[in-house]
């Protein structure tokens, strides 16, 4: 099966260590949380897994071989990846943006093949933008615009997909929604590694929590395992109180170290 | 209104404004008269005003005005900015500081190739540097900022070389340069640059799937799968010897390239690759209209080709930057 997997990833900003001694592993069928403060490497690890930046120490790999000397758009027909800022240049419509999924796929907005053009419908659909398709960009509310980008990413049909912080600024309703498109795309057998702030949410829908802090990985494991009042401390710096049931997790934060 | 259409519609036009302007003149030549030159078949004199002087003339305006067009709706597309244009970006200028130097050093009238040829570096180095400029600063309206300095740079170097003019005649050579026109230009003119404009166009068009992909900033497209690399070095490079061999057959003409795709923008789902077919017809077909308008004008000494460009044009640029979305910086 393949697999997606950093081993021992080192990435240094001039002297500065941003990510240390980073290893995991993402497979198909797996929904994988990377939790950690602000300035804690997530997303410096996510781009240094995608060969976006140097790495001082390590190798990120795909199914064996090194993601660098895979060509960008071999590389993007297995990695899908929603960055943290995702600025729009122009007004495009709904539709051009998802089809720009397919790029990889040699897609061409406005001359979409057969497949291409099936692959962005599903990807609309499934992100319930029907009714938005045709519309412009720079019209479309906050909610919308992340259905838009998470429906972009998941056009490509790519087993993997790496995203920065897809539900950051979204409501509650429509952090579940996205997050619930993420869990589908993993039930067919995706695998996808999400950056999250909202600990509860990660605890109640990723298969494995990945724990930062300092640029290093300081836990791996079952939300059940790793979700504790020691690690909340230790990540995030915060007191807190957790409770889990069949819904999940209650996780209450008391206040600061 | 669809891609298609658009673009049959300005090829329609650019058709129709050439043809007009080999009517069109100090001598008004019906379409009788116009289609037998055409047709090799009218009395001599007709065939000299047709053949040597209006339609080289007029298909140099289509030229020029498509070269800039093009580079400015890549270079937007490049830039994920409206106001890029190889003119405000100071790329222009370069290169007819450039071209300005073969001219006073009389190398022009030794080799034919070194007048476009300068003039392509000149513009392929202010283009390297505003790319590579481009990678360090994140926003766009410093590189808006540097452009102009280059700009002021090349015309103070300009105004430096007409000060220091060894005679009259390279004097209005140069200042030919420095205000843009197509009047007198031949069709040995257009033989020596159309090609080089051809293939900077040729190196633009390959790079207009990079250019949609873009629209989702960098970091994305490079995560969709373009080479980012590969895609500067492309633009950049195609831009600077479209412009430059534009500047070489006309000189430093500018803000054809913010209008044209400014207004084919919303008739393309403001897709940067499908702008840019449109937009060189276009800036081809706005161009050969304002030559048809400075040749009308009843002044003294005629129009520059340039300056009316620029009337028009810094305007409209004004209004572009005035009633832009802050988004992207």
């Amino acid at each position: 099966m393949t697999e997606l997997c950093a081993r021992n990833i080192s990435v240094h900003a001039n002297t500065k260590a941003l990510v240390e001694h980073a290893s995991l592993s993402l497979r198909g069928g797996e929904l994988v949380a990377l939790l950690g403060a602000n300035g804690a490497g997530k997303t410096t690890l996510l781009r240094a897994i995608l060969g976006l930046i140097g790495l001082s120490a390590g190798v990120a790999s795909l199914a064996g071989i090194d993601i660098r000397k895979l060509s960008s758009m071999e590389r993007a027909r297995q990695v899908s990846y929603l960055p943290q800022r995702r600025p729009l240049a122009w007004p495009n419509t709904v539709r051009d943006v998802v089809a720009l999924g397919r790029f990889a796929h040699g897609a061409a907005l406005g001359r979409l093949g057969k497949l291409d053009a099936q692959a962005v419908d599903a990807a609309i659909e499934s992100c319930d933008l029907s009714s938005l398709a045709d519309r412009q960009t720079d019209t479309l509310s906050g909610g919308e615009l992340a259905r838009v980008h998470v429906a972009r990413a998941i056009a490509a049909a790519a087993p993997f997909l790496l995203a920065d912080e897809p539900v950051a600024a979204l409501d509650p309703r429509h952090q579940l929604g996205i997050i619930k498109l993420v869990r589908e795309y993993v039930n067919d057998g995706g695998g996808a590694l999400l950056v999250l702030h909202d600990v509860a949410l990660a605890a109640r829908f990723a298969d494995r929590l990945i724990w930062m802090t300092g640029g290093r990985i300081v836990a791996d494991g079952s939300p059940e395992e790793t979700c504790t009042v020691q690690q909340m401390r230790e990540v995030y710096g915060v007191r807190a109180k957790i409770r889990s049931d069949a819904d999940g997790f209650d996780i209450r934060i008391i206040g600061a170290v | 209104m669809t891609h298609r259409q658009l673009i049959s519609l300005l090829i329609a036009a650019s058709i129709f404004a050439v043809a007009a302007a080999c009517m069109l003149g100090s001598t008004p030549l019906a379409v009788p008269r116009v289609l037998a030159a055409l047709a090799g078949q009218a009395s001599a004199g007709d065939m000299m005003v047709v053949w040597e002087i209006r339609l080289p003339r007029a298909l140099t305006a289509f030229v020029v005005g498509a070269a800039l067009g093009t580079s400015g709706a890549a270079l937007q597309g490049l830039l994920r900015n409206p106001l890029a244009e190889p003119g405000v970006l100071g790329v222009t200028a370069t290169a007819a500081l450039a071209a300005t130097f073969t001219l006073y050093y009389g190398l022009a009238s030794t080799w034919v190739y070194a007048l476009p040829l300068s003039s392509i570096l000149g513009a392929l180095i202010a283009t390297a540097l505003l790319a590579a400029a481009a990678i360090r600063i994140k926003s766009v309206v410093t590189l808006i900022l540097l452009g102009v300095g280059l700009s002021s740079f090349s015309a103070a170097a300009m105004s430096l070389l007409l000060n220091f003019a060894p005679n009259p005649f390279s004097l209005s050579d140069m200042i030919n340069w420095l205000l843009g026109s197509v009047a007198n230009r031949s069709f040995d003119d257009l033989k020596l640059s159309a090609p080089l404009v051809a293939l900077g166009l040729a190196l633009l068009f390959a790079t207009r799937r990079g250019l949609s992909a873009l629209t989702l900033g960098e970091e994305a497209a490079s995560g969709v799968g373009l080479n980012l690399r590969r895609q500067r070095l492309a633009v950049v490079t195609g831009a600077g010897i479209a412009t430059g061999a534009a500047v070489a057959l006309a000189g430093a003409i500018g803000f054809v390239g913010i209008v044209a795709p400014h207004i084919v923008r919303p008739f393309v789902n403001h897709d940067p690759a499908r702008s840019l077919v449109p937009s060189a017809l276009l800036g081809g077909l706005m161009l050969v209209i304002a030559d048809i308008g400075v040749r009308l004008l009843p002044t003294n000494a005629e129009l520059k080709l340039g300056v009316v460009a620029a009337l028009i044009g810094a305007p409209a640029f004004v209004w572009i930057a005035f009633r832009r979305r802050a988004v992207n910086d």
